[in-house]
């Protein structure tokens, strides 16, 4: 400890600051002013990050909805054959209820599978070929998926 | 084990291992569910056969445990929204895990009749 125990600053050089004499303004290190570059970066991690949790509770919804009609109410899984499946999509309520869970459930799980690969691929080559693999595999099964719902023919034969 | 080196996350940390592993569990069924699906423009019998794979015993224990993900998965979901959007969300995270554990044991208990009755019944006659 020094002697002085008022201050642990000291001195202070020159005249001291008061409402005439102001001390200088200095900006908050890393500040946003006119003259900070733009990101190139964008938003893309909060957008994904909102997305899941919106299209989550949406999820709630239309998935827990789906699994009460599928494996629940009626002989459960039992009833599930060609003829049930004609009889849901002939309403376009189902076809929207069903193409919607198709779209929101992929993204979610393909963001999150994402989200793992970054988290647990730690050479940057492994990363690329996973996420390669499943951005493929997702794109493919979304539309696989859009197609079967738009051209399901109940009369097929 | 050297004092350390188990990081004892708690709740919070074991709520989000379950929440990544039922998720990816659900995602991979997820691929193979809108393929069978697509089975539906092949044949009617091409997709009747591949569904009554679906209503075998072993199969209907699969569901259950698709259930029992999916449940959890939606229920640790809304709590994971409560914590980011309630400012009351993150001091309650523990109460609302074991109120998530609470709601998902009620309903799996009520999912056993029917999910697995079917199977009950082909395996011990009705």
């Amino acid at each position: 400890m020094s002697s002085d125990t008022t201050s642990a600053i000291g001195p202070v050089e020159g005249a001291a600051y008061d409402v005439d004499n102001p001390a200088p303004y200095i900006e908050p290190p890393r500040k946003r002013t006119g003259r900070t570059p733009k990101s190139t970066r964008g938003n893309f991690e909060m957008a994904a990050w909102l997305f899941m949790r919106l299209s989550g509770v949406v999820l709630v919804v239309l998935v827990l909805g789906h699994l009460l009609i599928q494996l629940f109410l009626d002989g459960g899984v039992s009833k599930i054959g060609f003829a049930f499946v004609a009889g849901r999509w002939a309403s376009p309520f189902w076809q929207v209820w069903d193409l919607l869970m198709l779209w929101l459930a992929m993204l979610h799980g393909a963001n999150g599978l994402r989200t793992v690969i970054n988290d647990y691929a730690e050479r940057a080559n492994t990363r690329l070929w996973l996420k390669g693999l499943l951005y493929t595999a997702t794109v493919f099964t979304i539309l696989l998926g859009t197609l079967v719902i738009f051209t399901f023919d109940p009369n097929i034969r | 084990m050297p004092a350390g080196t188990l990081y004892r996350g708690r709740e919070g940390m074991w709520s989000w291992v379950a929440h990544r592993v039922t998720g990816v569990l659900i995602f991979f069924f997820l691929f193979v569910h809108v393929l069978d699906t697509a089975l539906v423009r092949v044949s009617p019998e091409a997709y009747d056969e591949v569904v009554a794979t679906y209503k075998t015993p072993i199969v209907a224990l699969l569901e259950y445990g698709l259930v029992a993900a999916i449940l959890f998965h939606a229920l640790n979901g809304l709590r994971v929204i409560a914590v980011d959007f309630w400012s009351k969300g993150p001091r309650y995270q523990k109460q609302m895990l074991w109120t998530v554990v609470g709601i998902w044991v009620v309903l799996m208990a009520g999912s056993l009749y029917p999910v697995l009755g079917h199977a009950a019944r082909e395996l011990f006659g009705s």
